[in-house]
């Protein structure tokens, strides 16, 4: 008993700082209406800076709680800074825009700790004044988690008096009830969205700075924190701070006991929480349906025209180059290419539910990476050669996408896209923890072509052959009568019904199909590497997906494959000249979108209209 | 044909206690045009919304054709044959105005769940029929997120028109259009209603239209018929003049 109650007890301290940096997370979004992936940097810097006033403050004058409050005020100014230079220009650009130039941040301030800080944990102080345990019902706890139990409470309480007693904090909440109706009262905007978004800042720097005692500070803070505060975001509902408070504490209580009763699957049952919720309460625990921000997103979504001459016979030349190329490139241009075609059949995939399908994925990595999974699994369960196991990439993958499909599809936006982002960390969970059949961490080895394939330049024409094949598939069935449902219900729903289409059906299918393909990579990407590991179902690889996509143009057919190529040249070209590929790619990125907010198909798309 | 296409008795939907709807019977016949008029608020989107399967009526059966079709969704009841077009209007706007028929045209024929060939070209010339007839026909490469609303309102007629409906429900359809095109609209209407034995049920506030071709006109008001009948009785009824014709003057 006294033990349960005080793994509740740590349960709600690791609550409080999951509920500072959602809160924060959820005013941002609730005002501006930018899911903010930085966040979780905001928050990486805090601790960092937190450590760096704390150890080495001027003359050591600012003491623990000195550098602490230090750390929370620069943290405050830097997304200040953040707002002002970047955000601020990108409030009337695509959802998804907004989102890639935020996860351009976390690339940028990744490789900035990296350089200012260095790959070792940092470990930090004890906190003066909270160092001993104090003894509850019998049991030892640490003080400082007592005190941490304490923040969460206060800053709800200080939140709530600010939202509900100020002018300022009335105009928050009139902003994340209504856009329009905060222009039409006549409020300086900007003056408004800066200020919630440092005060946003300052509470993630703030539950960062006080992790400083409490664990080691590693350079996977940053996805590690955001990923949970989505969680929390979404479980509570978007745009409401008492809600986020309600899911941190479940979600705490969650980690705390589903550590005993279920060691191994913490994190999928933390996931599998939120997709019950979400299919329950679309709108999540507290939230309220938002009054549309935007118009449906059919609206100015250009008309897909089939291809013109000059762009038919570019793309006619590029792939007979693509074909031509293989026997003239070394060993290393090979596998170059192998992964470039790999990448744009998954581009590709994720593109067919994001344009068309209207369906934004956070976790697309979710198909590849169980692709991948399923070849592997082939080989090792059942000895299957790689022509099985490449028909079980895509059929592992499809199945998955069954299953995942028919949650997601009941939702749309950000929540659909959380939802997938959910999935996608529990098959990731999945893969780390389950490490009897997936080798964990270790991953599966092996996993190497056939005899007949072994070649590299054989391979090399298979996959070609394969991921262009699938590639062509998706854009022909874009242009379908497939197509033209998914896209009609893309539209307009209501219209769409009303002509007899299931919309909700042919949205999971396109889920699925869109699956299949991301599985096929997967499985070739397997092939191709030899082993198969969690990292192929990691957030930053669903993130290399979005932003292949949206840097090639969401709303054009060429656009992920000119994306997919451009990355994987863009990272290849960085990593080989520059330690800092990260920096150099987040600030090409967030350039990228300053500069063409309909992406680079997109940008050479509205050229030519204008030369016409 | 015999007996009423649509057959509505006691309808009923009430949004958070308040009666939107509260008992309202509607029957249109073959060939006829049934006018809904009444002011903002009254409950006639809202009689729409039950007939075609948008919302479950809390009360009362809607029977097409003698079948019940009460609760089945909107997809079900348009393939028995309703076409309906929206206050506010919804279309394709990525489309072009001949796509947004090609998909509806595919529709009727069960054909959009193919992925593996081209949709091009498809069902062109009936689409392009279907636009001629609502004088779209030169606007049919345009995108409909282009259009002027008038033109939108024409395209979801062209569009409710696509599966040869035997019900046509069209929720003020010529909102946004001048009035000399207005009257040339229902005109419209009403000669497909006779030629093609389609039942059309709209609702419409300029009173011209109203009067100029309906063949029965039903006064609705908070959820409830004040009048029903000819064109002439009906603007005739002291009733109807104080709810709602007074101010504008019959
Ligand atoms: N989905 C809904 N939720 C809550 N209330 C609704 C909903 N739809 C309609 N109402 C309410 O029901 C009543 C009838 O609305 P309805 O749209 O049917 O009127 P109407 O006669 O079509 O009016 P108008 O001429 O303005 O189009 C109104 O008071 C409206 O506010
Ligand atoms: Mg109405």
């Amino acid at each position: 008993m006294e033990f349960l109650v005080l793994q509740a007890l740590s349960g709600l301290a690791s609550a409080s700082s999951l509920f500072l940096v959602a809160a924060g997370l959820s005013l941002i979004f609730g005002v501006t209406r930018i899911v903010n992936f930085a966040h979780g940097s905001l928050y990486m810097l805090g601790a960092y800076l937190a450590w760096t006033f704390v150890e080495h403050g001027p003359g050591g004058a600012l003491g623990f709680w000195g550098g602490i409050a230090a750390a929370v005020a620069a943290t405050a100014l830097i997304g200040a800074v953040i707002e002002i230079l970047l955000l601020r220009r990108i409030y009337r650009a695509p959802e998804l825009f907004q989102l890639l130039a935020t996860f351009g941040v976390v690339l940028i301030v990744q490789d900035l700790a990296l350089a200012i800080w260095g790959p070792q944990d940092l470990l930090g102080p004890r906190a003066p004044g909270l160092r001993g345990p104090i003894t509850i019902l019998g049991q030892r706890f640490p003080l400082y988690e007592a005190f941490l139990i304490l923040v969460g409470p206060a800053v709800l309480a200080l939140l709530w008096l600010l939202l509900n007693r100020t002018r300022w904090g009335t105009l928050v909440r009139a902003a994340t009830q209504d856009r329009e109706m905060v222009g039409a009262l006549g409020v300086d905007h900007r003056r408004l969205f800066t200020g919630v978004f440092v005060l946003g800042s300052a509470l993630a720097g703030l539950a960062g700075a006080l992790q400083l005692p409490r664990e080691g500070l590693s350079l996977h803070m940053d996805l590690a924190v955001v990923t949970e505060a989505f969680v929390v975001v979404v479980v509570g509902g978007l745009g409401s701070v008492g809600g986020a408070f309600l899911a941190a504490v479940l979600i705490g209580q969650l980690h705390a006991f589903g550590i005993l009763v279920f060691p191994k699957i913490t994190l999928v049952l933390v996931f599998l929480v939120m997709a019950v919720v979400l299919v329950l309460r679309p709108h999540g625990l507290l939230g309220r349906p938002q009054a549309e921000a935007r118009a449906p997103s059919g609206a100015g979504e250009p008309v897909l025209r089939p291809a013109t001459r000059p762009v038919r016979i570019l793309g006619t030349v590029a792939l007979l180059c693509a074909i031509a190329l293989p026997p003239f490139l070394g060993d290393y241009g090979r596998v170059v290419m192998i992964d470039m075609a790999i990448l744009v059949l998954f581009a590709a995939s994720l593109h067919f539910m994001m344009g068309p399908g209207g369906m934004a994925s956070f976790g697309h990595a979710a198909p590849f990476g169980i692709g991948a999974y399923g070849s592997a699994l082939a080989l090792k369960l059942a000895g299957a050669p790689m022509e099985v196991g490449l028909a079980a990439a895509p059929f592992a993958a499809g199945l998955a996408g069954v299953a995942f499909g028919w949650f997601c599809v009941r939702l749309s936006g950000v929540y659909l896209a959380m939802l997938t982002l959910a999935f996608a960390q529990i098959a990731w969970s999945v893969a780390f923890q389950w490490v009897e059949v997936t080798g964990g961490d270790n991953g599966l080895l092996g996993v190497w072509p056939s005899d007949w394939a072994r070649d590299r330049l054989v391979y090399l024409y298979l996959t070609l052959a394969l991921c262009l094949g699938g590639t062509l598939l998706l854009r022909r069935a874009i242009f379908s009568p497939f197509g033209m449902a998914l896209r009609a219900g893309r539209d307009s729903p209501l219209r769409a019904e009303a002509i007899g289409i299931p919309v909700g059906a042919v949205r999971w299918a396109a889920f699925v199909i869109a699956a299949v393909m991301a599985g096929l990579a997967g499985g070739l990407f397997a092939y191709a590497k030899g082993s198969v590991f969690p990292t192929y179902l990691s957030i930053s690889k669903s993130v290399d997906g979005l932003v292949m996509v949206l840097l090639g143009g969401v709303r054009t057919i060429s656009g992920p494959i000119v994306g997919a190529v451009a990355f994987t040249g863009l990272e290849e070209q960085l990593t080989r000249v520059t330690d800092l590929w990260r920096l150099v790619l987040g600030l090409a990125i967030v350039g990228l979108v300053l500069a063409f907010p309909a992406g680079l198909a997109g940008a050479a798309a509205a050229l030519a209209e204008r030369r016409r | 044909m015999s007996g009423p296409v649509l057959d509505a008795r006691g309808l009923a939907k009430a949004f958070g206690g308040v009666e939107a709807v509260a008992g309202v019977d509607l029957s249109v016949e073959a060939g006829h045009l049934l006018a809904l008029i009444g002011p903002n608020g009254a409950g006639k989107s809202t009689c729409f919304n039950m007939l075609n399967g948008q919302i479950r009526p809390d009360r009362g059966r809607v029977l097409l054709g003698g079948e019940d079709v009460t609760g089945l969704s909107p997809r079900a009841v348009w393939r028995r044959g309703v076409g309906r077009t929206f206050q506010i209007t919804a279309t394709f706007q990525s489309m072009t105005v001949r796509e947004n028929l090609r998909t509806a045209l595919l529709s009727v024929r069960r054909a959009l769940w193919n992925p593996f060939t081209s949709a091009h070209r498809r069902h062109d010339d009936e689409a392009d029929a279907l636009l001629a007839l609502v004088g779209m026909a030169d606007q049919a490469d345009r995108a409909c997120g282009v259009l002027a609303y008038g033109d939108l309102k024409r395209v979801e007629l062209a569009v409710a028109l696509s599966n040869a409906p035997r019900l046509l429900l069209m929720d003020e359809p010529t909102a946004g259009m001048a009035p000399p095109e207005r009257i040339a609209l229902m005109g419209l209407a009403a000669r497909l209603a006779r030629e093609r034995e389609i039942a059309v049920l709209f609702t419409e506030h300029d009173m011209d239209v109203v009067f100029a071709h309906a063949d029965r006109v039903m006064v609705l008001d908070r959820g409830r018929t004040i009048a029903d009948g000819p064109p002439a009785a009906v603007r005739a009824d002291p009733a109807v003049r104080a709810a709602y014709l007074g101010g504008e003057g019959g």
